[in-house]
């Protein structure tokens, strides 16, 4: 219970809309509640054939008291539910907002299946708590209150004999509800291990039909296919027993009711229209005591999932604040040092970058080059903030780039990276993703740098075709050149391309890196690539190997050096060559 | 590109329309098999309509006859019937609902397995052409929309049906008179429910596209969280969104509006029967042409009547939704696998190993060839390697060669047969595959060497590991060739992987090996395992090798240079290597190491 208390501050904003749902509730159920009596005393008159009030009053006032609290049962929905939804609301609002400032290594951890279902299901498992929850738990509590001491009223040893079996039912809703959750959970495993074994053949297909194992695999697939239904029959079992159980004690009760009512009649102590009132109350309580097992159930669902709702909302998001965030732009003039740094991603022992130390003079250019895995990615990531260096200190301008808020050192730097991601919107909101409106000259201007200009004009709505699942789809180099577009669009200080030119050809390369050059003027350039063509214009290149600098120069100093620089260099001469045979 | 979109998609909806009768006729075809179950359901559901209409019956007789007359102990036995029929309805009640279920899993595990079988049996291109998460849907998601078809709505609609037949047939029994007057509020009640459903259905609708539309937001967001947070556009994101959140609560809170109007108006029309009934019906009892007794039992029935009505119109939207999901089903199930077996194979058990590809032409895409004119013939025990660039058409001479596609133009011959004539069970049995990316299964070891497969003991298996070289690594797991292994063997370095696949292949004992060697990098002491392990793997058999290392092709009998399709240099690697060729170039760019 203690994990739901972080709803109560939620709670508390929409207290005042709260307190006049369970009015709503009070009022509609006293309605509710008197329209039996009504209903009794009509039928007494009748068979007495005495009328107190005449047929017509009767049932104006019955008609009458289900308009008025069919009136107030409307409002009860429109307070308690909404307010429900509003938390839902405030909930992913605050999920989401809280994601946006997480650093990339809580995004390495989380997959973005786990973090949809928890925006997902288990937002949904809350609000199902304090909708529903709430309104049916209030209305219980009230109902079986009212009912009870109308009940009393009438006959105290009736209302105890007809209440006993009512009571069975919120017992047995509960225990059922306990174990069909429980069997429901196994359900769920094994239907997510019948998807695994979909999955997974249908992925290893290519092995499965080399080795003929399709008859075998199906086999396989059938038995877990069969345990997924024994597990849902015995899921079925339990909740085949939910209706006839609530059935039969509601039935019981009222049958006790006419049983012992009748003696009453008999002995004078009870009327016919007594019975029918009570037949019509007990009629009432029975949701409220199915309800009150459903909420119980509720409750433990809601509980592991506001943890795990907290778990995220609570993250430690130490160092990215969102501080400086409003900080106006200063002045960064890029040159960028390195000072014996050191890395390793969280929770690992391996170095992955060992004692860099390295000057970048702003206004100049720097490639870096090497094999996979090298550590040239992370290099780059760690002059964005995106990870924290583990030793040693990188300096913007000669200040730690610890001491600038997030927002000043991102603001100055435009990054390209590796895989280039564009959001399902137009390309020009794509471009222009980094200011709140666009820029036309400056839209053209950064597409023309980046090689696109010709793309946009043959798209159907130029800068207003939409991109991604909806619209259309680019090819890997368009991707790219877009991302390019979007970095320069920012007017950068400092602009890192990392390996983001690998989809293009190398014509269309040659014509980029030259609009770059002018474009990079006064400008920090730093580019990443596996191509040797695509870094050797630049002032300096580094070669990073296992982690360390082990090469650096300009190009001619390095092919005379004939290290690793100078292989990569032959090699991709002799593919060219290839090419073109 | 986008009208033609627009267009296949107005045809569907059409199609489906005219479609929906067979489609259902299709569905139901499935439960055939459990007609007899069925028939006991609907037995059995007809039997509860018949006792739940006998208990108000028989209230008016305790009351009207016993209560009124004092009659203690034919209340007694009155009490005793009622308590009797509730027991046996309840009983009835739970062995119907178990039933339904049970046909209901049963008719979709013969469904599931029946399509999953199909779906085994396709042929590659299929695979290769859809995405792996949308076929994964259909055999489950999508068969399990079917399940309340088969359970909860072919037989309750029946039972439905006759449980508002028998009301009617005993509130007209009672009184013919009240019974039209219960009955005339129903138009007002099939009004307000379908107004409701139709309401509750868009605003349903609705919700799902917001929903969807802010997953896809949440799901873009966090696959793109560096470019938000390296564009510092954090704050601007959260504000859009805000909105959609906003929206998606908007439409919800119109969706609650609805329910919250219902309810109350159904209530209301209940109340107005019983209103109804008793203005009428009070006035008959004053009169004395009919008892209380009758007038309690009308109240009784209007309640039981009315459930069945708004559950018909709830069975009505479990078709609808099934409707969608059983035309992906079908259509998926008459796909048809473009390479089938011929007719009358060359049955052969064994194969020698002569391979032959003559004059062979291939293209993936229509007019796009990847290979042209290909030819070249594999004697019996030769090791071949195919050395080219990447995208030169390697990876389609193996798929050729095991009828994963079929050739365009020209034919591939084993043994001197056309591959076409052979069952494609025996010519993929007597082919090990080792490819590039190792594929492996959660399981044991022992599965992913034998894949199950029973004749390979584990004898067998432990001879294959010892001659790859892996014993030592098996012998230090804990379980040995038990050892789990999760999800693609993410626990395992890449070397062991590749290892495991080449015992995979070695326990098979093909006749003919193909190998498409891994180009990733190893420690140097696995990479001489993997050496070795090579050798030991193509001695004694045909090989193909799309070779990676240069002790590989230095194995090899005969090397095979293609380039852009084409076979363009044959010979042994000193031939070529003095030929100064694009095997000499290939041979720098891909074998001399670079440190």
């Amino acid at each position: 219970m203690r994990d739901l208390k972080p709803l109560l501050s939620y709670l508390k904003v929409y207290r005042k809309k709260l307190y006049l749902g369970f009015l709503f509730i009070l009022l509609s159920i006293t309605c509710q509640s008197i329209y039996p009596m009504i209903i009794g005393s009509a039928i007494d008159d009748i068979s007495k054939n005495d009328f107190r009030y005449s047929l017509l009053s009767y049932i104006s006032m019955g008609l009458g008291l289900v308009i008025i609290g069919g009136i107030f049962l409307f409002f009860t929905r429109q307070t308690i539910i909404v307010v429900s939804r509003e938390i839902e609301n405030d909930l992913r609002n605050k999920f989401f907002s809280t994601l946006q400032f997480l650093p990339k290594s809580f995004f390495d951890k989380f997959s973005t299946g786990d973090i949809m279902a928890r925006a997902n299901n288990d937002i949904n498992n809350v609000r199902n708590l304090l909708g529903p929850g709430i309104m049916y738990s209030v209305q219980t509590f009230f109902r079986t209150v009212i009912i009870f001491s109308i009940l009393v009223s009438i006959d105290f040893k009736i209302t105890v004999i007809a209440l006993i079996p009512l009571l069975f039912i919120t017992l047995f809703v509960y225990k059922v509800m306990k174990v069909t959750y429980k069997r429901s959970l196994l359900v769920q495993e094994a239907f997510s291990n019948m998807s695994t074994k979909a999955q997974e053949n249908f992925s290893g297909i290519r092995v499965v039909k080399s080795y003929v194992r399709e008859k075998f695999e199906i086999n396989e697939f059938t038995k877990i296919a069969g345990d997924y239904q024994k597990k849902s029959l015995s899921l079925a079992r339990i909740q085949s027993y939910s209706f006839p159980m609530m059935f039969l004690f509601t039935g019981l009760s009222i049958i006790l009711v006419i049983y012992f009512g009748g003696l009453g009649v008999i002995n004078n102590t009870f009327s016919i229209g007594n019975i029918a009132e009570f037949v019509v109350y007990l009629n009432q309580l029975t949701w409220p005591m199915i309800a009150l097992g459903w909420v119980t159930n509720l409750v433990q669902r809601a509980i592991p999932s506001m943890k795990r709702l907290t778990d995220i909302m609570e993250w430690k998001s130490d160092t990215l604040n969102c501080d400086g965030l409003n900080k106006t732009n200063i002045d960064i003039e890029g040159n960028i040092e390195f000072k014996n740094v050191f890395f390793k991603y969280p929770d690992t022992d391996n170095y992955v970058l060992k004692d860099i130390n390295l000057f970048i003079p702003k206004g100049s250019s720097l490639g870096i080059i090497g094999f996979t895995g090298s550590g040239k990615t992370t290099l780059i990531n760690l002059i964005t903030r995106l990870y924290e260096v583990s030793e040693g200190e990188i300096l913007l301008d000669g200040k730690n780039i610890k001491d600038f808020s997030r927002y000043e050192l991102r603001k100055a730097i435009g990054m390209v990276p590796q895989e280039s991601f564009l959001f399902s919107d137009t390309i020009g909101n794509n471009i222009a993703y980094s200011s709140e409106s666009i820029d036309e000259d400056l839209l053209i201007k950064s597409s023309a740098i980046a090689g696109l200009q010709k793309d946009i004009e043959d798209f159907p709505e130029k800068f207003f075709t939409k991109i991604g699942e909806r619209g259309i789809t680019l090819s890997g180099g368009q991707k790219q050149r877009t991302s390019l577009a979007r970095a320069v669009y920012k007017n950068p200080k400092i602009l890192i391309l990392d390996d983001s030119l690998s989809s293009v050809d190398t014509v269309t390369e040659k014509e980029i890196l030259k609009n770059l050059s002018e474009f990079m003027k006064n400008r920090t350039t730093i580019i990443v690539s596996h191509r040797t063509a695509t870094i050797m214009d630049c002032d300096k290149i580094i070669v990073i190997d296992d982690g360390k600098i082990v090469e650096q120069g300009t190009h001619n100093e390095l092919c005379e050096q004939k290290g690793i620089y100078y292989r990569l260099y032959m090699k991709q001469i002799i593919e060219q060559e290839l090419k073109e045979i | 590109m986008e009208k033609k979109k627009y267009k296949k998609i107005q045809e569907e909806d059409v199609l489906g329309k005219q479609i929906d009768y067979l489609l259902l006729k299709r569905l139901l075809s499935f439960a055939k098999p459990y007609i007899f179950s069925i028939s006991v359901a609907t037995f059995l559901t007809i039997l509860i309509s018949v006792l739940s209409a006998v208990r108000p019956r028989l209230t008016p007789i305790a009351i009207d006859d016993k209560i009124a007359n004092n009659d203690i102990p034919g209340l007694q036995i009155i009490i005793i019937i009622l308590i009797g029929t509730l027991f046996i309805q309840a009983g009835v009640q739970y062995l119907n609902a178990y039933l339904t279920s049970w046909i209901g899993q049963k008719i979709v595990f013969d469904l599931r397995k029946k399509l999953y079988s199909h779906v085994m049996n396709l042929n590659l291109k299929y695979f290769d052409n859809t995405p792996i998460g949308r076929i994964v849907t259909r055999v489950t998601n999508d068969i399990d929309v079917l399940y309340e078809v088969f359970s909860s709505g072919l037989v309750a609609v029946f039972g439905d049906i006759f449980t508002i037949i028998w009301i009617l047939y005993f509130m007209f029994t009672l009184d013919v008179s009240l019974a039209l007057v219960t009955m005339s509020v129903l138009p007002l009640l099939i009004y307000a429910t379908s107004v409701f459903r139709k309401k509750a259905r868009d605003s349903y609708r609705k919700i799902r596209v917001l929903v969807a539309k802010m997953n896809s937001f949440i799901q873009e967001h966090i696959t793109g969280i560096s470019v938000v947070q390296l564009f510092v556009k954090e704050k601007d994101t959260i504000k859009d969104f805000e909105k959609i959140n906003r929206a998606h609560t908007e439409q919800n809170k119109r969706g609650i509006r609805y329910y919250a109007i219902f309810f109350p108006v159904v209530e209301f029309i209940g109340a107005l029967s019983i209103a109804l009934v008793i203005w009428y019906g009070g006035g008959q009892v004053v009169q004395r042409s009919i008892s209380v007794g009758v007038l309690i039992s009308f109240i009784q029935y209007i309640e039981m009547f009315f459930r069945p009505i708004r559950d018909l119109a709830e069975k009505y939207n479990i078709l609808q939704t099934a409707m969608a999901s059983s035309e992906r089903i079908f259509e998926l199930l008459d796909k048809k696998s473009d390479i089938v077996d011929s007719k009358s194979p060359v049955i052969i058990k064994e194969f020698k190993g002569n391979i032959e590809f003559k004059n062979v032409s291939f293209a993936y895409n229509e007019n796009e060839y990847v290979l042209r004119n290909v030819s070249f013939k594999i004697n019996e025990g030769e090791r071949v390697a195919f050395v080219g660039a990447t995208g030169a058409g390697k990876s389609t001479i193996i798929n050729l060669l095991c009828r994963f596609y079929d050739v365009i133009d020209g034919e591939i011959t084993i043994d001197g047969i056309n591959i076409k004539k052979i069952r494609q069970e025996d010519l993929r049995r007597n082919i090990a595959v080792v490819l590039q990316d190792v594929f492996l299964f959660s399981g044991d070891i022992r599965y992913n060497i034998n894949l199950g497969e029973n004749t390979i003991s584990d004898n067998k298996i432990l001879e294959a590991i010892s001659s790859i070289g892996l014993d030592k690594f098996i012998n230090s797991l804990p379980d040995n060739i038990s050892h789990r292994i999760y999800e693609r063997g993410t626990t395992l370095s890449t070397g062991q992987k590749q290892l495991i696949s080449f015992a995979r292949a070695l326990a098979f004992d093909p006749k003919i090996l193909v190998l498409d060697e891994a180009t990733s990098s190893v420690d140097t002491e696995t990479e001489l395992l993997i050496q070795k392990a090579i050798l030991k793997l193509i001695s004694g058999r045909t090989s193909i090798i799309i070779a990676h290392r240069l002790s590989t092709i230095q194995s090899c009998d005969k090397i095979i240079v293609i380039h852009k399709g084409q076979i363009r240099e044959t010979g042994t690697h000193q031939e070529l290597l003095e030929k100064e060729g694009l095997y000499y170039r290939l041979y720098q760019l891909q074998y001399k190491s670079v440190i």
